[in-house]
């Protein structure tokens, strides 16, 4: 088992170095760079020999394969490298931020789990019953509606009910966890909505087909509870995809909350996204991409490890 | 409650289980389909009482219904009584039904590959009924269960406790689920085709086991089987069932001395049996059982009866009591008890006489030569613990053109690999494939393309080998497209109807999908595919184990007839050792990717050489109960071991009764025991 594991953190390296280089080369072949968005912008007049320095002092006047190679020497020793816009490491710049969209990513993750579960056994078992119709509607209701649109509305409502907004700054749980939830749950519950729906019309799915099988018969042959048999024996084999699509969502949280970070205003790793992009600031999108892609292969690695303790027919070796 | 085996002072009195007039029905949306219509039987305790009719008869959800655990809402029973034990299982609440079943009865299900939770161990499946149903703790049920899993003879119990369903091969699987319907001392065990999934020596294993354990702890058995064999060997009565009916109801030598409906009487003569001489043809049930959304009016059996008069198709014929303890829903039942079956025309006027001597070609069209082939099996990620499966580890035989040599074997010996390799589908690791004397396994390109054209295959499961997208025509046409045989597309369509109507369907038919098709004539359609080539050789690989008997017996005779009128040559891969008596000439009998025993099929049959073609025979059930008490009933032991690890010397002395010494070290070489009679055994 730890030889399995060590095999797995070994495989990611290669997928990293591939990553890094792909998103290099495609930030190099957007037209334009950072002293653009710095300098020419908004009637222009700065003169060209500050530009050209900026460039100096940026790098940006060396060959891509130089400058691809002192960022990538500096990602062996462990740094990011440091933002062209802020001039502060770009792990400083994740980091302050990576704790919020963390927590939200949890949060979230947790209310889906604790309603997708319950929410898609029932409907399985009360199938095309009202009740079944009722988790339908509300699933349904979270696939169609947008994340933000949904925050927006939260927001309206706890501006037009209780007169009262949440926080805008962000405060550690740690410091003060009343503060600290009265922001975050909002956007968690925004975010959560959606990713409960995808996750109990899976769960729906796979208990109807597992209630199919042959074992489930067996359970109920030997006259066990059906409470029993819908949790022992029908639940565990029905988790599995659901546990695929629940860590992908995570995976996609993480980065991916670009407008809802925005509605919130929240200073998460989306809204960082989207400003290094903006900003042109390559190292800093570098950093983000990296990170990312480390979370989706990290989550991977641990759906893979929850199946084998789901199901003991996978044995790593 | 061990004082169940001391005598049953219940038995002979009133029944333990009574089902009386019990109608199921299934709601689908094209209709309700009736299928259990008017089904009564007693069971007495301590008796071994079988239920039999081939698939879709309605064996199966009747026993379901028994335990009402038919699929909701769907199934539901509209009629009848399920008297156990003085009660009406019928009647009791939900909680007090969950009480009866595990604990008073047991059930055992078929397929014991997928009856059992795949996520949880062993002990604990068997363990759970103790806890449902009585006071126990943890200590006690685990006691218990060590005790259960020796009951059911499976060896190292300590371990097998912890471990999980993949673990255990299809064998002990099912001694597990026995162990877990026995749990709590039931007084009736309902048991869904228990062996039939199985290979034949499991199978008696099996049996042996549930038949011991049902005398010694006193329980009665519901056996529902299509396999009459067991039947005749096992049960105390018997009630055979067809198309959602009872067709007759008797005691088990009664039954088989003389069936009192003409179905008993197809059913009975299309299986091939050992004990009695081989006829030219088998006989069948022409026909199809009838559609239950629209069965017909009148006999349900009427359609497909030779003795079927006007009044037949009119009046549905009553279940009526011909003799003590017999019944039998035919009009003609008295007749038939008074006169026999051929005097009904029920019996097929060619039965009997000597099969015609078949002209060899001297020259062989497969020439096979210490043919291996062997797989590398990676285990875990990376290809640290490589191992080698030998599944055919040095084969040698040949077939001359016309003839049909049968390979048998337990799954798991190769016989299905060696198929494969001469289709090319597989690549041989060593050895030769000569047909007519070019070494198959050295063709490409186009030659290979033209000796596929000449080399077909028809497969197994009919269910999967037909692409279901594709109508019959398009299946047809296709080989011959790809051959460039008919670019035309009226010809090849009109070739299509020729190959069904050569095949015994319709040419109309062409215009179907597979799922339009029953089981019978999707395998006709395999079989068509297969000839649209116009082949010399065809490998039937386990071609009618999917069918139903009566189904299964129009198949071979097809095989045969086609043999006879196109020159065929087949190379027949089976593990049902009656059928391959019956359409083979010659006999390999195969083992752990190596050959046993090969010979002329009278030969083999008559004076088997080799200790495991013996057993083999020994544990095929005989359809005639009188028959069957004479017989020594010592099942082979054990399983066959894992290819990955085979045992050293001969790979058969692991489960050998005669194996000594030697045979741990020598790998005895196939020898000329008797005239072409060949074996690999040093004790011949």
């Amino acid at each position: 088992m730890l030889r399995y594991i060590l095999q797995r953190v070994a495989l990611m390296i290669p997928t990293l170095i591939g990553v890094a280089l792909l998103v290099f080369l495609m930030l190099r072949a957007m037209p334009g760079d950072i002293t653009d968005v710095m300098f020419r912008g908004e009637g222009g007049g700065v003169p060209e020999e500050l530009i050209v320095a900026e460039r100096q002092r940026l790098g940006l006047d060396q060959p891509i394969w130089v400058q691809f190679g002192k960022w990538f020497w500096g990602l062996l020793q462990g740094n990011l490298g440091v933002s062209m816009w802020t001039g502060q490491p770009v792990a400083y710049e994740i980091a302050i931020r990576l704790e919020l969209s963390l927590q939200v990513a949890v949060m979230a993750t947790l209310l889906a789990v604790l309603l997708a579960i319950p929410l898609g056994t029932l409907s399985a078992l009360y199938k095309d019953r009202w009740i079944d119709q009722a988790i339908r509607v509300f699933s349904i209701a979270g696939l169609a509606v947008p994340s933000f649109w949904l925050g927006m509305i939260i927001i309206l409502l706890l501006l037009t009910l209780f007169a009262w907004h949440p926080p805008l700054t962000f405060t550690r749980f740690t410091t003060d966890p009343v503060a600290n939830l009265s922001q975050l749950v909002w956007p968690a519950l925004a975010v959560g909505y959606r990713y409960s729906a995808v996750a109990t019309r899976m769960m729906r799915s796979t208990i109807l087909e597992v209630l199919q099988e042959d074992y489930i018969r067996t359970a109920r042959a030997k006259g066990v509870f059906e409470r029993l048999v819908i949790v022992r024996h029908a639940l565990r084999n029905a988790l599995l995809p659901v546990v695929t699509v629940i860590g992908l969502e995570f995976a996609f949280v993480i980065g991916g909350l670009v407008v809802t970070e925005q509605v919130f205003n929240l200073n998460g790793i989306g809204k960082l996204f989207v400003e290094a992009v903006t900003r042109g600031d390559n190292t800093l999108v570098q950093g983000l991409v990296l990170l990312v892609a480390t979370t989706f292969i990290l989550i991977n690695f641990a759906i893979d490890l929850m199946y084998a303790w789901l199901d003991p027919r996978i044995r790593y070796r | 409650m061990s004082t169940a085996a001391a005598g049953n002072p219940g038995a002979g009195l009133s029944p333990l289980l009574s089902v009386e007039d019990l109608h199921v029905h299934f709601v689908t949306s094209r209709g309700v389909v009736r299928a259990v219509e008017g089904l009564s039987y007693d069971v007495r305790a301590g008796e071994m009482v079988a239920l039999v009719g081939e698939s879709g008869c309605g064996k199966s959800v009747s026993a379901l219904a028994v335990m009402r655990l038919l699929a909701k809402p769907a199934g539901r029973v509209v009629a009848g009584a399920v008297r156990f034990d003085g009660r009406d299982l019928l009647k009791l609440t939900e909680d007090q039904m969950r009480e009866v079943r595990g604990r008073d009865i047991g059930m055992i299900f078929q397929e014991p590959m997928t009856s059992l939770n795949p996520v949880l161990p062993i002990g604990f499946q068997i363990t759970e009924p103790l806890f449902m149903h009585q006071k126990i703790g943890a200590e006690a049920a685990r006691a218990r269960a060590l005790d259960l899993l020796r009951m059911v003879g499976i060896p190292d119990a300590e371990r097998r406790l912890e471990q999980y369903p993949h673990q255990f091969s299809g064998g002990m699987r099912q001694r597990a689920m026995i162990a877990i319907a026995l749990a709590c001392d039931p007084k009736l065990i309902i048991a869904d085709e228990p062996t039939t999934a199985l290979d034949v020596t499991i199978q008696a294993q099996i049996l042996e086991l549930m038949k011991e354990l049902s005398r010694r702890l006193g329980i009665a058995m519901v056996m529902i089987t299509h396999n009459l064999g067991v039947v005749a060997r096992y049960a105390d009565r018997v009630n055979v069932m067809y198309a959602a009916r009872l067709a007759e109801q008797a005691a088990a030598e009664a039954l088989f001395a003389r069936p009192l409906h003409p179905y008993t009487v197809g059913l009975l003569r299309s299986v091939p049996r050992l004990d009695q001489p081989r006829g030219p043809r088998l006989e069948t049930i022409e026909g199809l059982p009838p559609n239950l959304l629209a069965p017909p009016p009148g006999c349900r059996f009427a359609p497909r009866c030779a003795a079927k008069q006007p009044e037949c198709e009119q009046r549905v014929p009553p279940l009526d009591e011909i003799g003590p303890g017999r019944h039998s829903a035919c009009l003609r039942a008295a007749e038939l008890a008074s006169a026999g079956p051929q005097a009904l025309g029920l019996q097929d006027a060619e039965a009997g006489a000597a099969p015609p001597a078949k002209s060899l070609d001297p020259l062989p069209v497969i020439e096979v030569r210490g043919l291996k082939t062997h797989f590398d099996v990676t285990r875990g990620l990376v290809a640290a613990h490589r191992a080698v499966v030998k599944a055919v580890d040095g084969v040698s035989f040949e077939i001359r053109r016309g003839e049909t040599l049968g390979l048998v074997g337990e799954s798991g010996c190769g016989k299905t690999t060696i198929g494969r390799t001469l289709l090319r589908l597989e690549e041989a690791s060593a050895g030769e494939i000569l047909y007519r004397g070019t070494d198959l396994t050295r063709v490409n390109g186009a030659l290979l393309k033209d000796y596929r054209r000449r080399i077909q295959v028809i497969f197994q499961d009919p269910y999967s080998s037909l692409n279901p997208r594709m109508t019959v025509g398009e299946i047809l046409a296709e080989p011959m497209r790809v051959h460039g045989l008919q670019p035309d597309r009226r010809a090849a369509r009109a070739r299509a109807g020729e190959l069904l109507e050569q095949v015994g369907l319709y040419a109309y038919m062409a215009e179907r999908y597979p799922h339009e098709l029953s089981g019978g004539q999707r395998q006709r359609v395999g079989i068509a595919r297969a000839l649209a080539l116009e082949p010399e050789f065809i490998v039937c690989d386990e071609p009618v184990s999917a069918l139903d008997v009566s189904i299964q017996a129009q198949i071979i005779n097809l095989l045969e007839a086609l043999q006879q009128r196109l020159g065929l040559t087949y190379l027949f891969i089976a593990h049902d050792l009656a059928v391959v008596r019956h359409i083979c000439d010659r006999v390999a009998v195969m083992y752990l990717g190596k050959v046993m025993e090969i010979a002329d099929r009278d030969a083999l049959y008559a004076a088997p050489q080799h200790p495991y073609t013996q057993a083999l025979l020994d544990a095929v059930p005989i359809p005639d109960p009188r028959l069957e008490r004479e017989r020594s009933r010592v099942p082979l032991r054990g399983e066959i071991p894992s290819p990955l690890d085979p045992p050293q010397g001969c790979v058969f002395h692991t489960r050998c009764p005669l194996a000594e010494e030697r045979c741990r070290r020598e790998v005895p070489a196939l020898r000329e025991i008797r005239p072409l009679h060949f074996a690999a055994c040093v004790k011949l």
